[in-house]
């Protein structure tokens, strides 16, 4: 019995959804800036909270945000967790680590690859700084950082400590 | 969409780009649906004998009344009558067919319930409730309901 022959016991029946996406205007801005190298985001000038990546809004009081505010590239783990399933197509070989990472002056997390070290190395509040692909690879995409390295000789930050002292700072700008 | 508001406030500022969301589902069959694929790749249209002994085609599993387990496979000719029909003028990519076709429900000869599938009548005229038409078969088949090319009038 050849192999045609055998009954159907299989189906592939695959889903694709195309989508048009259309970044809107803050967070164009934002993968403009960052295929300079730059990280930009924006504060609220009700919370006085730096938003990043920026949406154009800020979701705590839904009011629009215009104040872009400049960030550096290095950041404190909030929370992290170790990957040991492969991603498809992705070329992250497990076991990965996936961190809540917030950048420095900055209020919201966003999720990046921490990497550069031994996995037993990253604990909340490790301090780590992006590693950028080669420039001729920028493009309009996070990505353009492939991951974050913990800072070498930073001592873990207390994230507590952490909330405390941006939340001193940003009072400074509420309702500027 | 060219004429959609949002292409009429088009904003050169705002970054674009298309994406793909993909699911890669591979299912198992089941016995039932199994021997119904097997069927078409085979050439032929299998339907299943219900508990009021009427025949389901597609076949299903289980007994749509009484939720019984059916396991009574019938084979049935590849002609049938269209119990419903509407007309495509123009084909989406994915229709497969290029040209205006009908989306139709198609009772097999011997069955008691109707498929859907496609009619390729040529123009909605050629198109009637109650016409009789027959399987053509794809060239190439593999176990999938697009063995089943369309139906054209018999």
């Amino acid at each position: 019995m050849s192999e045609e022959q055998k009954p159907v016991e299989i189906m592939e029946s695959p889903v694709y959804m195309q989508y048009s996406f259309a970044a809107g205007r803050a967070t164009s801005r934002f993968l403009k800036s960052i295929k300079q190298g730059k990280l930009v985001g924006q504060r609220s000038s009700v919370t006085g909270k730096v938003i990043v990546p920026p949406r154009g809004s800020d979701a705590e009081t839904g009011t629009p945000t215009f104040e872009e505010v400049e960030l550096p590239d290095t950041a404190t783990v909030i929370t992290f967790t170790v990957v040991n399933i492969p991603i498809p197509n992705s070329k992250v070989q497990p076991p990965f680590i996936v961190a809540n990472l917030v950048l420095d002056n900055s209020d919201q997390t966003f999720i990046h690859l921490v990497s550069g070290c031994k996995n037993e190395d990253v604990q909340i509040g490790t301090r780590v700084k992006a590693v950028w692909r080669d420039q001729s690879e920028w493009e309009y995409s996070f990505n353009n950082i492939e991951y974050f390295q913990p800072i070498e000789g930073e001592a873990p930050v207390d994230i507590d400590a952490l909330k405390a002292k941006r939340l001193k700072e940003v009072e400074a700008y509420k309702h500027a | 969409m060219a004429n959609s508001p949002a292409a009429a406030q088009h904003d050169d500022d705002v970054l674009r780009d298309s994406f793909e969301l993909g699911f890669t589902y591979t299912r198992s069959t089941g016995p039932i649906i199994g021997a119904f694929l097997t069927g078409l790749r085979d050439g032929k249209i299998v339907g299943i004998k219900g508990s009021n002994g009427k025949v389901i085609c597609p076949p299903t599993e289980y007994d749509p009344h009484t939720a019984e387990e059916l396991t009574e496979l019938v084979d049935l000719p590849s002609t049938g009558t269209v119990t419903t029909w509407s007309w495509i003028s123009q084909p989406h990519p994915k229709h497969v067919l290029t040209k205006p076709f009908a989306w139709a429900l198609i009772k097999i000869d011997g069955a008691d319930t109707a498929m859907l599938h496609k009619v390729d009548a040529g123009s909605e005229a050629n198109m009637k409730t109650g016409m009789k038409v027959k399987v053509r078969w794809a060239a190439d088949r593999r176990g999938f309901m697009t063995d089943i090319e369309c139906f054209e009038p018999a």
